[in-house]
């Protein structure tokens, strides 16, 4: 049933959710660390011990998909939902280090994507 | 009598919101297809609509105007969450694992780097008391660390306000660069995406930049980059804090 994958995705996103705040509060800040990333590896690691099982129809990884679908129409709308005015209240120091710093973590993207790649064809 | 219609749609404000992106999108992908002839997705085009509509609003962009609340909800951390685990869905545990290594460097590397290059140009554009530089080297992370690491040190409102506004001018620079620097830097496995989530580390930038260039990257971005904020408010105000402090006698 498709309510199967929506309340198994919650379950793995609240435990995710769980983690992050308990490891949060254990190294001393009040907050969530890196909680959607062990949900998700949880979700992928749960999903195949389920498909290898055979426990999983094609209802219950729906009901999964949408919400992964829905993906893109979220962020659109938590695109129109940001605090656009504040880039700019910040005057030209926010502006220039804001734009900096992307620019500069953009450019280090192929330098460091070099590390650990499994047979990387040569660079054209 | 419009009255009564706008009221039925606040009340129903989540799915005023459903329906609201959804036409977003049909007018974006339109938009892309017809008149720019693909020259830019429809999902990038989409997003900046909605930015282009955020600066309409105020704190909480075009939320702010009762109509459009809903699209907080639609667009706030919860659900946004929610689905990036979904994604996850789609993602191959071996190419995480071989990006481990890389994608851990880069998270260090990421928050460090963000936080030095921000720090300095505060430094040259006439700050020079190292809470104030720290603060601003934090919101260089992301728009949550720097009011978490001042606020922790006791910073001025001012350079509070200013370091928020650099987190989100980071957050929006990434939305729109991505997509548009992506090829050239090579950007285009999930690989590079690992390293590119660490390196970047704001969960929104990271997630809406992805997924203008190739919705397949978004799992793997946004895996590590949700450890980004975590870490930055770990090492801000204390270990970089401190190399702040040593570096300005």
């Amino acid at each position: 049933m498709t309510i199967y994958g929506v309340a198994l995705l919650a379950l793995c996103f609240l435990i995710g959710k769980v983690s992050g705040t308990l490891l949060g509060a254990a190294i001393g800040i009040d907050g969530d660390v890196g909680g959607v990333g062990f949900a998700m590896l949880l979700l992928i690691v749960v999903n195949a011990w389920l498909q290898r099982r055979g426990w999983l129809d094609e209802r219950t990884t729906g009901g999964i998909l949408f919400w992964s679908s829905m993906y893109i129409p979220i962020i659109v709308a938590m695109a129109s939902v940001q605090n656009a005015r504040a880039a700019l209240s910040g005057g030209w120091l926010a502006l220039v280090a804001g734009i900096a710093v992307t620019v500069g973590g953009l450019a280090l993207v192929s330098l460091l994507a070099r590390i650990g790649k499994p047979d990387q064809p040569p660079a054209p | 009598m419009i009255e009564r219609i706008t009221d039925v749609l606040i009340g129903n404000g989540l799915l005023f919101a459903f329906l609201f992106v959804g036409l977003m999108m049909l007018v974006s992908f339109w938009v892309a297809r017809r008149l720019l002839g693909g020259l830019i997705p429809g999902v990038a085009l989409a997003i900046l609509l909605g930015l282009g509509l955020a600066f309409t609003g105020g704190r909480k962009g075009i939320a702010d105007y009762p109509l459009f609340a809903g699209m907080a909800l639609l667009g706030g951390s919860m659900l946004r969450d929610f689905a990036v685990v979904a994604t996850a869905m789609g993602a191959d545990l071996d190419k995480i694992r071989h990006a481990g290594p890389a994608g851990a460097l880069a998270l260090l590397l990421g928050v460090t780097l963000s936080f030095f290059a921000g720090a300095a140009l505060a430094l040259g554009m006439g700050y020079s008391d190292p809470v104030s530089l720290a603060t601003i080297g934090a919101g260089a992370c992301t728009y949550i660390v720097g009011p978490v690491t001042g606020t922790a040190l006791g910073a001025s409102s001012e350079v509070l306000a200013i370091s928020i506004a650099t987190g989100v001018v980071k957050t929006l620079a990434t939305t729109i660069l991505t997509p548009l620097l992506a090829r050239r830097i090579g950007l285009n496995d999930p690989h590079s995406a690992l390293v590119f989530g660490g390196l970047i580390g704001t969960t929104s930038g990271v997630a809406a930049g992805l997924a203008a260039t190739d919705p397949e990257l978004v799992p793997y971005g946004a895996l590590t980059a949700t450890f980004y904020t975590g870490l930055g408010c770990l090492l801000c105000p204390s270990l970089l804090y401190l190399a702040v402090l040593g570096l300005t006698g």
